[in-house]
């Protein structure tokens, strides 16, 4: 049974359609790559999976045992995020406020899931650094440990690599791949890396007005769409 | 020591002692939402509500009716609760509604007032509710009390929401994902800031409270790098500038308001320069 799963869903602003007949399902352990142009609702779609937003039309469901509050986030970061006093440790820890509902303080268990997590991303050392003094690089490893410790399940990351330099960006790429084959985690990813995407996704979905593509990497190498829009960014990446 | 004999002596009468223990109160509590609101770009908000405080204490002034604070607390937490409504769903953008209420608030205040009050000294009510000058010097044990009572709860409430309320100001979208309901954490900051505004009138007077509860808040930010560690910070810093303010005022005879705002200013200088020099250590 899969994850998540999405039948003919339209997406969109104010009853303006942006993307319509959705239709995929993610399974648990794979690695679902969303690329597309901007503006063609990968952000939107995301936030109506997060259950932020809600579908014009058609619908999502869970399955697998995934309870709606059981899903990682990584948000692209905000404005705020950029002068924010706090210390990794206090970040790192806000991941855990779904297992408190009305208990207003964190129990010992999730204290410990939260030094695991840092361990696993290699960010122990920094827990006491402030936030804002990091790296792009490290700012995203503190924000992915936070969605680490609110999911087992299934990470839905929103451009996990933009804004850090290109030896973070592979390193970040690696570390993902890791948490999905060795931490057994579903990824959602939202991506304008190709590359990265071709190189550890299961699956692809291409978004544009309509829905371009679902399925496996191979069948997207292999299909119409997928060869076009490869081949683009292939003679992209020779001019630049 | 002629300073501490005056200061003991002025202790001795209960209207400073009142004084000092609401100043202080009053200070601890809005400092503690102080750096939630700056963070949110939600300052402007208590501006806003202090202003429509001073309007709804026309309009209670001119009722009179015999507890007044009940008017001006349901009248301000009732435009909290609007206000960031508003700012939700920008028919009018979030900082213009803002300026637009606040300006119409003084003027219907200051018109309400000039038209229809009993007092005699009419420029000098608006002069002490805007500034505040003397009347926290003239607290009575029943607003000692009730200001003691809302105190406490508003310490206990952020105290039991703070896990909540720092997810929920550093990054609302992934709060909101993890299934909290930050629309309703919104609210309660916008609420209890009303409260607090309310408090404080007595206080600073309807003109300086943003000072008071932004002031502590900035300062702590220039040093500290941790929310706990900013959130102590200003409330320390808040409680002594508030404690020192009126102290100075009573042994100089400045105005306790603006006294104590001066101190925080000082307070936020000094936290800069330090700030600054642990930044050029680096």
């Amino acid at each position: 049974m899969s994850q998540i799963n999405c039948k003919n869903v339209c997406l969109g602003y104010d009853g303006n359609v942006i993307v319509s007949n959705l239709n995929f399902r993610v399974d648990c352990g794979s690695y679902l790559c969303m690329i597309g142009e901007n503006g063609t609702g990968k952000s939107t779609l995301i936030k109506t999976l997060l259950k932020l937003k809600a579908p014009l039309s058609g619908e999502i469901t869970l399955g697998d045992g995934l309870k709606e509050k059981e899903i990682g986030y990584l948000p692209q970061q905000t404005m705020v995020q950029r002068d924010f006093p706090a210390s990794v440790e206090e970040i790192v820890i806000s991941g855990c406020l779904n297992k408190c509902a009305l208990r207003p303080f964190y129990n010992k268990a999730e204290k410990q899931l939260v030094r695991d997590n840092m361990e696993k991303l290699g960010i122990l050392h920094l827990a006491g650094r402030c936030y804002r003094e990091l790296s792009g690089g490290q700012q995203q490893r503190v924000l992915l440990a936070r969605a680490l410790c609110a999911t087992t399940k299934l990470l839905v990351l929103d451009e996990p690599a933009s804004g850090i330099d290109s030896k973070a960006q592979a390193e970040m790429y690696e570390l993902i791949h890791k948490l999905n084959t060795e931490g057994k985690i579903t990824v959602i990813m939202v991506s304008h890396d190709l590359s990265a995407a071709l190189k550890y996704a299961t699956h692809i979905l291409h978004v544009s007005r309509e829905p371009l593509y679902f399925g496996t990497k191979d069948g997207y190498l292999a299909s119409d769409v997928g060869r076009i829009f490869t081949a683009g960014e292939e003679k992209n990446d020779g001019n630049a | 020591m002629a300073m501490l004999d005056k200061l003991s002596m002025y202790m001795q009468y209960p209207f400073v002692r009142y004084a000092l223990i609401t100043g202080v109160l009053i200070a601890l509590c809005s400092s503690l939402f102080g750096a939630t609101l700056v963070l949110k770009r939600f300052s402007f908000i208590g501006d806003g509500l202090s202003h429509v405080a001073f309007g709804a204490m026309a309009i209670a002034a001119v009722v009179g009716v015999t507890n007044d604070m009940l008017i001006i607390l349901t009248i301000t937490v009732l435009s909290a609760v609007g206000l960031l409504s508003l700012g939700q769903h920008a028919g009018i953008k979030g900082d213009a509604a803002v300026a637009m209420i606040s300006v119409s608030s003084l003027a219907f205040g200051y018109m309400l007032l000039n038209m229809f009050s009993a007092s005699g000294n009419v420029s000098g009510d608006v002069c002490t509710s805007l500034f505040g000058s003397t009347s926290i010097l003239t607290l009575s044990g029943a607003d000692v009390i009730i200001c003691i009572v809302l105190s406490i709860t508003v310490v206990v409430l952020f105290g039991l929401f703070y896990n909540k309320i720092f997810a929920v100001t550093f990054d609302e979208t992934f709060a909101r994902a993890t299934g909290i309901h930050a629309r309703l954490y919104n609210l309660l900051v916008a609420v209890i800031i009303a409260v607090i505004i309310v408090l404080a009138m007595n206080l600073v007077g309807s003109l300086l409270i943003s000072a008071l509860i932004i002031f502590p808040a900035l300062s702590a930010m220039r040093v500290f790098k941790s929310f706990r560690s900013v959130i102590l910070c200003s409330a320390v810093s808040s409680v002594i500038c508030a404690a020192m303010g009126i102290l100075i005022s009573v042994l100089a005879g400045t105005p306790v308001g603006s006294t104590i705002v001066a101190a925080d200013a000082v307070v936020f200088i000094l936290f800069s320069l330090v700030g600054l020099l642990i930044r050029k250590k680096k």
